[in-house]
Protein backbone atom coordinates (compact mmCIF):
# COMPACT_ATOMS: atom_id res chain seq x y z
CA UNK A 1 0.00 0.00 0.00
CA UNK A 2 3.22 2.26 -0.35
CA UNK A 3 1.84 3.84 -3.51
CA UNK A 4 -0.38 7.28 -3.32
CA UNK A 5 -4.03 6.34 -3.38
CA UNK A 6 -5.60 8.80 -6.03
CA UNK A 7 -9.31 9.73 -4.67
CA UNK A 8 -10.02 9.81 -8.65
CA UNK A 9 -9.35 5.87 -8.73
CA UNK A 10 -11.74 4.33 -5.70
CA UNK A 11 -14.38 2.20 -6.06
CA UNK A 12 -17.20 3.76 -3.82
CA UNK A 13 -18.98 0.35 -4.19
CA UNK A 14 -16.22 -1.78 -2.48
CA UNK A 15 -17.53 -0.98 0.71
CA UNK A 16 -21.03 -2.38 0.28
CA UNK A 17 -19.32 -5.46 -1.47
CA UNK A 18 -17.32 -5.99 1.54
CA UNK A 19 -20.52 -5.80 3.54
CA UNK A 20 -22.23 -8.42 1.53
CA UNK A 21 -19.00 -10.84 2.10
CA UNK A 22 -19.79 -13.10 5.12
CA UNK A 23 -17.46 -11.62 8.27
CA UNK A 24 -17.46 -7.90 6.63
CA UNK A 25 -21.29 -7.19 7.48
CA UNK A 26 -20.51 -4.81 10.40
CA UNK A 27 -18.18 -2.70 8.44
CA UNK A 28 -20.23 0.52 8.87
CA UNK A 29 -19.69 -0.10 12.83
CA UNK A 30 -16.01 1.18 13.17
CA UNK A 31 -15.75 4.74 14.28
CA UNK A 32 -11.80 4.48 13.54
CA UNK A 33 -11.24 4.38 17.33
CA UNK A 34 -7.65 2.71 16.69
CA UNK A 35 -8.18 -0.19 19.47
CA UNK A 36 -7.52 -2.92 16.88
CA UNK A 37 -4.48 -2.01 15.71
CA UNK A 38 -3.25 -0.77 19.73
CA UNK A 39 -4.39 -4.52 20.26
CA UNK A 40 -2.77 -6.26 17.45
CA UNK A 41 -0.04 -8.03 18.26
CA UNK A 42 1.38 -8.32 14.45
CA UNK A 43 1.36 -4.54 14.50
CA UNK A 44 3.08 -4.75 17.26
CA UNK A 45 6.04 -6.61 15.60
CA UNK A 46 5.20 -5.20 11.80
CA UNK A 47 5.19 -1.12 11.42
CA UNK A 48 3.23 -1.61 7.99
CA UNK A 49 0.52 -3.49 9.48
CA UNK A 50 -2.34 -1.93 11.02
CA UNK A 51 -5.90 -2.93 10.75
CA UNK A 52 -7.29 0.27 10.96
CA UNK A 53 -5.38 1.91 7.99
CA UNK A 54 -7.00 -1.07 6.50
CA UNK A 55 -10.78 0.02 7.47
CA UNK A 56 -10.43 3.23 6.52
CA UNK A 57 -8.95 2.10 3.27
CA UNK A 58 -12.35 0.12 2.24
CA UNK A 59 -14.64 3.09 3.81
CA UNK A 60 -12.44 4.92 0.88
CA UNK A 61 -13.13 2.60 -1.97
CA UNK A 62 -9.55 1.49 -2.48
CA UNK A 63 -10.41 -2.10 -3.88
CA UNK A 64 -7.44 -2.70 -5.73
CA UNK A 65 -4.73 -1.65 -2.89
CA UNK A 66 -6.44 -3.45 -0.34
CA UNK A 67 -7.18 -7.00 -2.16
CA UNK A 68 -4.19 -7.13 -3.37
CA UNK A 69 -1.72 -5.91 -0.29
CA UNK A 70 0.05 -8.65 1.20
CA UNK A 71 -0.50 -7.18 4.24
CA UNK A 72 -3.95 -8.20 4.91
CA UNK A 73 -2.86 -11.97 4.94
CA UNK A 74 -0.23 -11.24 8.38
CA UNK A 75 -3.17 -11.30 10.79
CA UNK A 76 -2.61 -13.90 12.64
CA UNK A 77 -6.39 -14.72 13.37
CA UNK A 78 -5.82 -14.37 17.11
CA UNK A 79 -9.30 -12.40 17.88
CA UNK A 80 -7.92 -9.94 20.48
CA UNK A 81 -9.25 -6.83 18.06
CA UNK A 82 -12.81 -9.20 17.93
CA UNK A 83 -12.69 -9.33 21.57
CA UNK A 84 -12.11 -5.75 22.13
CA UNK A 85 -13.65 -3.90 19.30
CA UNK A 86 -16.20 -1.62 21.46
CA UNK A 87 -18.41 -1.15 18.53
CA UNK A 88 -18.22 -4.97 17.69
CA UNK A 89 -16.76 -4.67 14.49
CA UNK A 90 -15.38 -8.23 14.56
CA UNK A 91 -12.60 -7.14 12.91
CA UNK A 92 -10.88 -10.50 12.52
CA UNK A 93 -13.92 -12.09 10.95
CA UNK A 94 -13.50 -8.61 8.61
CA UNK A 95 -9.90 -9.91 7.82
CA UNK A 96 -11.14 -13.47 6.53
CA UNK A 97 -13.90 -11.58 4.31
CA UNK A 98 -11.63 -9.59 2.72
CA UNK A 99 -8.53 -12.48 2.20
CA UNK A 100 -11.51 -14.43 1.16
CA UNK A 101 -12.35 -11.45 -1.39
CA UNK A 102 -8.85 -11.15 -2.70
CA UNK A 103 -8.94 -14.60 -3.39
CA UNK A 104 -11.57 -14.76 -5.76
CA UNK A 105 -9.51 -11.76 -7.45
CA UNK A 106 -6.40 -13.88 -8.05
CA UNK A 107 -4.56 -13.02 -4.86
CA UNK A 108 -3.73 -16.02 -3.22
CA UNK A 109 -0.36 -16.48 -1.74
CA UNK A 110 1.54 -19.77 -3.17
CA UNK A 111 1.76 -21.13 0.75
CA UNK A 112 -2.08 -21.10 1.07
CA UNK A 113 -2.81 -23.11 -2.40
CA UNK A 114 0.13 -25.41 -1.18
CA UNK A 115 -2.32 -26.02 1.74
CA UNK A 116 -5.79 -26.80 -0.17
CA UNK A 117 -3.60 -28.98 -2.60
CA UNK A 118 -2.68 -31.26 1.17
CA UNK A 119 -6.24 -31.27 1.78
CA UNK A 120 -7.53 -32.23 -1.15
CA UNK A 121 -4.87 -34.84 -1.51
CA UNK A 122 -4.55 -36.32 2.03
CA UNK A 123 -7.53 -34.65 3.56
CA UNK A 124 -5.24 -33.42 6.11
CA UNK A 125 -2.70 -30.98 6.40
CA UNK A 126 0.17 -33.48 6.92
CA UNK A 127 -0.40 -37.01 5.29
CA UNK A 128 -0.17 -40.12 7.12
CA UNK A 129 1.30 -43.08 5.22
CA UNK A 130 3.03 -46.16 6.26
CA UNK A 131 6.11 -43.98 7.76
CA UNK A 132 3.46 -42.23 10.48
CA UNK A 133 1.50 -44.97 11.22
CA UNK A 134 4.30 -46.99 11.98
CA UNK A 135 5.94 -44.30 14.61
CA UNK A 136 2.23 -44.32 15.58
CA UNK A 137 1.97 -47.82 16.24
CA UNK A 138 5.31 -47.46 18.60
CA UNK A 139 3.55 -45.03 20.81
CA UNK A 140 0.86 -47.60 21.22
CA UNK A 141 -1.78 -45.13 19.06
CA UNK A 142 -4.47 -46.49 16.67
CA UNK A 143 -3.77 -46.39 12.77
CA UNK A 144 -4.76 -43.51 10.60
CA UNK A 145 -6.39 -43.88 7.19
CA UNK A 146 -7.03 -41.18 5.07
CA UNK A 147 -10.33 -40.66 3.74
CA UNK A 148 -10.43 -38.03 0.96
CA UNK A 149 -13.52 -38.46 -1.54
CA UNK A 150 -16.10 -36.67 0.89
CA UNK A 151 -13.15 -33.78 1.29
CA UNK A 152 -12.53 -33.44 -2.28
CA UNK A 153 -16.30 -33.03 -3.39
CA UNK A 154 -16.47 -30.55 -0.58
CA UNK A 155 -13.48 -28.42 -1.46
CA UNK A 156 -15.35 -28.36 -5.09
CA UNK A 157 -18.99 -27.38 -3.94
CA UNK A 158 -17.52 -24.89 -1.93
CA UNK A 159 -15.28 -23.25 -4.85
CA UNK A 160 -12.20 -23.65 -2.64
CA UNK A 161 -11.07 -26.10 -5.82
CA UNK A 162 -10.39 -22.67 -7.87
CA UNK A 163 -7.06 -22.32 -5.49
CA UNK A 164 -5.67 -25.91 -5.99
CA UNK A 165 -2.19 -24.78 -7.94
CA UNK A 166 -1.80 -25.35 -11.81
CA UNK A 167 0.21 -27.80 -12.76
CA UNK A 168 2.96 -25.52 -13.73
CA UNK A 169 2.89 -24.17 -9.98
CA UNK B 1 -24.78 -40.85 29.61
CA UNK B 2 -21.77 -38.99 27.61
CA UNK B 3 -19.99 -40.48 24.56
CA UNK B 4 -16.91 -38.57 23.94
CA UNK B 5 -14.85 -38.86 20.71
CA UNK B 6 -11.17 -37.45 20.37
CA UNK B 7 -10.55 -35.49 17.67
CA UNK B 8 -6.83 -35.28 16.76
CA UNK B 9 -6.68 -32.70 13.80
CA UNK B 10 -3.70 -32.87 11.60
CA UNK B 11 -0.91 -31.83 13.08
CA UNK B 12 -1.77 -33.47 16.77
CA UNK B 13 -1.06 -37.15 14.97
CA UNK B 14 1.79 -36.91 12.85
CA UNK B 15 3.77 -33.61 15.33
CA UNK B 16 3.07 -34.07 18.34
CA UNK B 17 2.08 -37.50 19.83
CA UNK B 18 3.30 -36.92 22.92
CA UNK B 19 0.50 -34.44 23.66
CA UNK B 20 -1.95 -37.05 22.25
CA UNK B 21 -0.19 -40.33 23.75
CA UNK B 22 -0.26 -38.55 27.33
CA UNK B 23 -3.57 -36.90 26.79
CA UNK B 24 -4.80 -40.76 26.39
CA UNK B 25 -3.16 -42.18 29.17
CA UNK B 26 -4.33 -39.56 31.62
CA UNK B 27 -7.61 -39.35 30.34
CA UNK B 28 -7.63 -43.61 30.88
CA UNK B 29 -6.82 -43.45 34.45
CA UNK B 30 -9.93 -41.06 35.19
CA UNK B 31 -11.64 -44.18 34.06
CA UNK B 32 -13.00 -42.24 30.80
CA UNK B 33 -13.35 -43.97 27.21
CA UNK B 34 -12.25 -41.91 24.53
CA UNK B 35 -13.68 -42.78 21.22
CA UNK B 36 -11.50 -42.82 17.74
CA UNK B 37 -13.56 -42.21 14.63
CA UNK B 38 -11.48 -43.32 11.54
CA UNK B 39 -13.21 -40.69 9.11
CA UNK B 40 -12.65 -37.73 11.04
CA UNK B 41 -10.00 -35.12 8.86
CA UNK B 42 -8.69 -31.83 9.23
CA UNK B 43 -11.26 -29.35 10.16
CA UNK B 44 -11.11 -27.14 8.18
CA UNK B 45 -9.49 -24.42 9.65
CA UNK B 46 -6.34 -24.30 7.00
CA UNK B 47 -8.75 -22.83 4.22
CA UNK B 48 -10.53 -20.36 6.12
CA UNK B 49 -8.74 -17.24 4.73
CA UNK B 50 -9.05 -18.25 1.09
CA UNK B 51 -13.12 -19.79 1.50
CA UNK B 52 -14.90 -19.54 5.14
CA UNK B 53 -17.64 -21.84 3.79
CA UNK B 54 -15.22 -24.60 3.21
CA UNK B 55 -13.83 -23.96 6.35
CA UNK B 56 -17.38 -24.63 8.35
CA UNK B 57 -18.29 -26.95 5.95
CA UNK B 58 -15.15 -29.76 6.92
CA UNK B 59 -15.88 -29.06 10.38
CA UNK B 60 -19.89 -29.81 9.30
CA UNK B 61 -18.86 -33.17 7.67
CA UNK B 62 -16.99 -34.34 11.31
CA UNK B 63 -19.76 -33.09 13.04
CA UNK B 64 -22.40 -34.98 11.12
CA UNK B 65 -19.79 -38.57 11.17
CA UNK B 66 -19.69 -37.86 15.11
CA UNK B 67 -23.43 -37.74 15.26
CA UNK B 68 -23.84 -40.71 12.96
CA UNK B 69 -21.84 -42.47 15.17
CA UNK B 70 -23.74 -41.61 18.72
CA UNK B 71 -21.31 -39.49 19.32
CA UNK B 72 -22.61 -36.46 22.51
CA UNK B 73 -19.14 -34.88 22.81
CA UNK B 74 -16.28 -33.90 20.89
CA UNK B 75 -12.74 -33.19 22.58
CA UNK B 76 -10.08 -31.57 20.35
CA UNK B 77 -6.97 -31.18 21.50
CA UNK B 78 -5.94 -28.37 18.99
CA UNK B 79 -6.55 -25.13 19.51
CA UNK B 80 -7.64 -24.13 15.98
CA UNK B 81 -9.90 -27.29 15.81
CA UNK B 82 -11.43 -26.45 18.50
CA UNK B 83 -12.53 -22.77 17.66
CA UNK B 84 -13.21 -23.82 13.78
CA UNK B 85 -15.26 -26.74 14.78
CA UNK B 86 -17.37 -24.30 17.25
CA UNK B 87 -18.15 -21.81 14.74
CA UNK B 88 -19.56 -24.26 12.47
CA UNK B 89 -21.32 -26.00 15.52
CA UNK B 90 -22.88 -22.61 15.92
CA UNK B 91 -23.75 -22.11 12.79
CA UNK B 92 -26.29 -24.72 13.37
CA UNK B 93 -27.83 -23.14 16.59
CA UNK B 94 -28.87 -20.19 14.17
CA UNK B 95 -30.63 -19.34 10.97
CA UNK B 96 -28.14 -18.06 8.33
CA UNK B 97 -27.48 -18.11 4.58
CA UNK B 98 -24.72 -19.82 5.42
CA UNK B 99 -26.20 -22.76 7.54
CA UNK B 100 -28.83 -23.29 4.44
CA UNK B 101 -25.29 -24.02 2.42
CA UNK B 102 -23.85 -26.39 4.62
CA UNK B 103 -27.41 -28.38 4.79
CA UNK B 104 -26.90 -28.43 1.26
CA UNK B 105 -23.45 -29.66 1.20
CA UNK B 106 -24.14 -32.05 4.03
CA UNK B 107 -27.12 -33.50 1.89
CA UNK B 108 -24.63 -33.91 -0.98
CA UNK B 109 -22.62 -36.10 0.72
CA UNK B 110 -25.48 -38.28 2.48
CA UNK B 111 -25.05 -36.64 5.89
CA UNK B 112 -26.98 -34.99 8.31
CA UNK B 113 -26.39 -32.62 11.05
CA UNK B 114 -28.73 -31.01 13.69
CA UNK B 115 -26.03 -28.74 15.88
CA UNK B 116 -26.37 -30.73 19.43
CA UNK B 117 -22.78 -32.17 19.53
CA UNK B 118 -20.57 -30.36 22.23
CA UNK B 119 -16.82 -29.08 20.70
CA UNK B 120 -14.86 -28.72 23.70
CA UNK B 121 -11.09 -28.47 23.88
CA UNK B 122 -9.40 -31.20 25.94
CA UNK B 123 -8.33 -28.83 28.61
CA UNK B 124 -11.80 -27.39 29.07
CA UNK B 125 -12.83 -30.90 29.13
CA UNK B 126 -10.54 -31.97 32.39
CA UNK B 127 -11.31 -28.87 33.99
CA UNK B 128 -15.21 -29.39 33.93
CA UNK B 129 -15.86 -32.95 33.33
CA UNK B 130 -13.03 -34.32 35.38
CA UNK B 131 -12.43 -31.18 37.72
CA UNK B 132 -9.73 -29.34 39.95
CA UNK B 133 -10.81 -31.33 42.90
CA UNK B 134 -10.90 -34.94 41.30
CA UNK B 135 -7.33 -34.13 39.67
CA UNK B 136 -5.83 -32.85 42.86
CA UNK B 137 -6.91 -36.22 45.44
CA UNK B 138 -4.60 -38.08 42.24
CA UNK B 139 -1.17 -36.29 42.16
CA UNK B 140 0.84 -38.58 44.21
CA UNK B 141 4.34 -36.34 43.02
CA UNK B 142 3.41 -32.42 43.51
CA UNK B 143 5.72 -30.61 40.94
CA UNK B 144 6.53 -27.96 43.71
CA UNK B 145 10.00 -27.61 41.91
CA UNK B 146 8.90 -26.17 39.02
CA UNK B 147 7.69 -23.07 38.09
CA UNK B 148 5.67 -23.01 34.67
CA UNK B 149 4.87 -20.90 31.84
CA UNK B 150 1.10 -21.40 31.23
CA UNK B 151 0.13 -20.80 27.71
CA UNK B 152 -3.51 -21.52 26.44
CA UNK B 153 -2.88 -19.39 23.36
CA UNK B 154 -5.48 -17.31 21.52
CA UNK B 155 -8.02 -20.05 20.13
CA UNK B 156 -8.74 -21.83 23.76
CA UNK B 157 -10.76 -18.85 25.02
CA UNK B 158 -11.10 -17.07 21.97
CA UNK B 159 -13.65 -15.28 20.42
CA UNK B 160 -15.39 -15.55 23.70
CA UNK B 161 -19.15 -15.30 21.73
CA UNK B 162 -18.88 -18.84 21.05
CA UNK B 163 -17.17 -20.69 24.19
CA UNK B 164 -20.25 -19.69 26.58
CA UNK B 165 -18.07 -17.73 29.25
CA UNK B 166 -16.18 -20.64 30.27
CA UNK B 167 -13.19 -18.50 30.75
CA UNK B 168 -12.19 -14.87 30.38
CA UNK B 169 -10.51 -14.34 26.93
CA UNK B 170 -8.27 -11.60 28.47
CA UNK B 171 -7.42 -13.15 31.92
CA UNK B 172 -7.69 -16.77 31.50
CA UNK B 173 -7.31 -18.59 34.53
CA UNK B 174 -8.64 -22.53 33.73
CA UNK B 175 -4.81 -23.44 32.46
CA UNK B 176 -3.15 -21.80 35.54
CA UNK B 177 -6.22 -23.70 38.04
CA UNK B 178 -4.84 -27.10 35.95
CA UNK B 179 -1.12 -26.80 36.31
CA UNK B 180 -1.31 -25.37 40.05
CA UNK B 181 -3.36 -28.68 41.03
CA UNK B 182 0.23 -30.08 39.67
CA UNK B 183 1.62 -28.69 42.37
CA UNK B 184 3.85 -26.70 40.23
CA UNK B 185 3.94 -22.76 40.79
CA UNK B 186 3.37 -20.16 38.03
CA UNK B 187 5.54 -17.93 36.31
CA UNK B 188 4.20 -14.29 35.60
CA UNK B 189 4.87 -13.07 32.00
CA UNK B 190 3.61 -10.79 29.46
CA UNK B 191 0.93 -12.90 26.78
CA UNK B 192 0.73 -12.06 23.00
CA UNK B 193 -0.42 -14.22 20.28
CA UNK B 194 2.58 -17.13 19.42
CA UNK B 195 2.81 -15.88 16.19
CA UNK B 196 2.00 -19.43 14.20
CA UNK B 197 -0.70 -17.70 12.33
CA UNK B 198 1.07 -15.40 10.45
CA UNK B 199 4.27 -18.03 10.00
CA UNK B 200 2.93 -18.76 6.57
CA UNK B 201 2.21 -15.29 5.25
CA UNK B 202 5.50 -13.72 6.83
CA UNK B 203 7.95 -15.71 9.05
CA UNK B 204 10.68 -13.12 10.31
CA UNK B 205 7.01 -11.30 11.75
CA UNK B 206 5.80 -14.25 12.98
CA UNK B 207 9.42 -15.06 14.20
CA UNK B 208 9.36 -11.76 16.06
CA UNK B 209 6.16 -12.14 17.69
CA UNK B 210 7.19 -15.56 19.53
CA UNK B 211 10.07 -13.81 20.57
CA UNK B 212 8.29 -11.23 22.32
CA UNK B 213 6.37 -13.90 25.32
CA UNK B 214 9.44 -15.89 25.02
CA UNK B 215 11.30 -13.12 26.57
CA UNK B 216 9.25 -12.59 29.08
CA UNK B 217 8.81 -16.04 30.13
CA UNK B 218 12.56 -16.86 30.76
CA UNK B 219 12.96 -13.21 32.71
CA UNK B 220 10.15 -14.77 35.34
CA UNK B 221 12.78 -17.80 35.36
CA UNK B 222 10.33 -20.06 33.68
CA UNK B 223 11.41 -23.64 33.90
CA UNK B 224 9.17 -24.87 31.32
CA UNK B 225 6.54 -23.73 29.26
CA UNK B 226 3.04 -25.80 29.50
CA UNK B 227 0.83 -25.77 25.99
CA UNK B 228 -2.41 -26.98 24.86
CA UNK B 229 -1.75 -26.34 21.12
CA UNK B 230 0.08 -28.14 18.41
CA UNK B 231 0.45 -24.24 16.80
CA UNK B 232 1.75 -22.60 19.63
CA UNK B 233 3.92 -25.68 19.55
CA UNK B 234 5.47 -24.73 15.95
CA UNK B 235 6.35 -21.59 17.29
CA UNK B 236 7.85 -21.87 20.85
CA UNK B 237 9.21 -25.44 20.40
CA UNK B 238 9.81 -26.27 16.82
CA UNK B 239 11.33 -22.68 16.13
CA UNK B 240 12.70 -22.03 19.33
CA UNK B 241 16.38 -22.33 17.75
CA UNK B 242 15.61 -20.48 14.95
CA UNK B 243 14.42 -17.52 17.20
CA UNK B 244 17.47 -17.80 19.27
CA UNK B 245 19.56 -17.59 16.50
CA UNK B 246 17.83 -14.56 14.66
CA UNK B 247 17.81 -12.22 17.23
CA UNK B 248 20.53 -13.20 19.31
CA UNK B 249 18.79 -14.70 22.54
CA UNK B 250 18.97 -18.10 24.72
CA UNK B 251 16.02 -19.61 25.94
CA UNK B 252 16.73 -23.03 26.05
CA UNK B 253 13.10 -23.37 27.66
CA UNK B 254 11.33 -27.06 27.21
CA UNK B 255 7.94 -27.13 26.66
CA UNK B 256 5.50 -29.81 27.94
CA UNK B 257 1.95 -30.16 27.22
CA UNK B 258 -0.42 -30.36 30.06
CA UNK B 259 -1.41 -33.83 30.03
CA UNK B 260 1.95 -34.91 30.01
CA UNK B 261 2.89 -32.43 33.37
CA UNK B 262 -0.37 -33.59 35.42
CA UNK B 263 1.32 -37.26 33.86
CA UNK B 264 4.21 -36.48 35.92
CA UNK B 265 2.09 -35.09 38.96
CA UNK B 266 -0.12 -38.37 38.67
CA UNK B 267 3.38 -40.62 38.91
CA UNK B 268 2.64 -42.55 35.68
CA UNK B 269 5.34 -44.56 33.93
CA UNK B 270 7.27 -42.16 31.33
CA UNK B 271 7.43 -44.19 28.49
CA UNK B 272 3.45 -43.49 28.30
CA UNK B 273 3.87 -39.63 28.43
CA UNK B 274 5.73 -39.67 25.37
CA UNK B 275 8.86 -37.37 27.02
CA UNK B 276 11.22 -38.69 24.90
CA UNK B 277 9.35 -37.56 21.77
CA UNK B 278 9.71 -33.30 22.59
CA UNK B 279 12.02 -31.64 20.68
CA UNK B 280 13.62 -29.44 23.31
CA UNK B 281 15.21 -32.00 25.89
CA UNK B 282 14.02 -32.29 29.38
CA UNK B 283 16.71 -32.79 31.22
CA UNK B 284 16.22 -29.65 33.36
CA UNK B 285 12.74 -30.54 34.02
CA UNK B 286 13.75 -33.79 35.27
CA UNK B 287 16.41 -33.30 37.13
CA UNK B 288 14.70 -30.83 39.18
CA UNK B 289 11.61 -32.86 39.91
CA UNK B 290 14.06 -35.92 40.99
CA UNK B 291 15.84 -33.53 42.61
CA UNK B 292 12.71 -32.15 44.74
CA UNK B 293 11.77 -35.77 45.37
CA UNK B 294 14.57 -37.08 46.97
CA UNK B 295 14.56 -33.71 49.48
Amino acid sequence: MKEKICSDQLDPNFKYEVMREPGGEKLFHCFSCDTCTLSCPVRACEDEYNPRTIIRLILLGAKKEVLSSPLIWLCAGCFLCLERCPQDVGVTDLMDALKNMASREGYVPKSMKAQIDLLHKHGRLLEIGDFENKKRTKQDLPLITESIEDIQRIIKLTGASDYLPNETE
Amino acid sequence: MKKYAIFLGCTVPVRSTCYEQSFREVVKDFGIELIDIPQFSCCGYPSRSVSRLNAVALSARNLAIAQQNGITDIITLCNACTENMTQANHLFHGESETKNKLNAILADLGYSYDGSIKVRHAVRFMYEDIGLEKIKTRIKNPLTALKIAAYPGCHYTKPSEIYEGFDDPERPHTLNDLVKATGASLAKYETACCGGGTLGAKEDTALKMGLATLKSMKADQADAIVLICPFCDVMFEQNQKKIEKTFGEEFNLPILYYPQLLGLAMGLPHELLGLTINRIKLDSVMEKISKAGKE
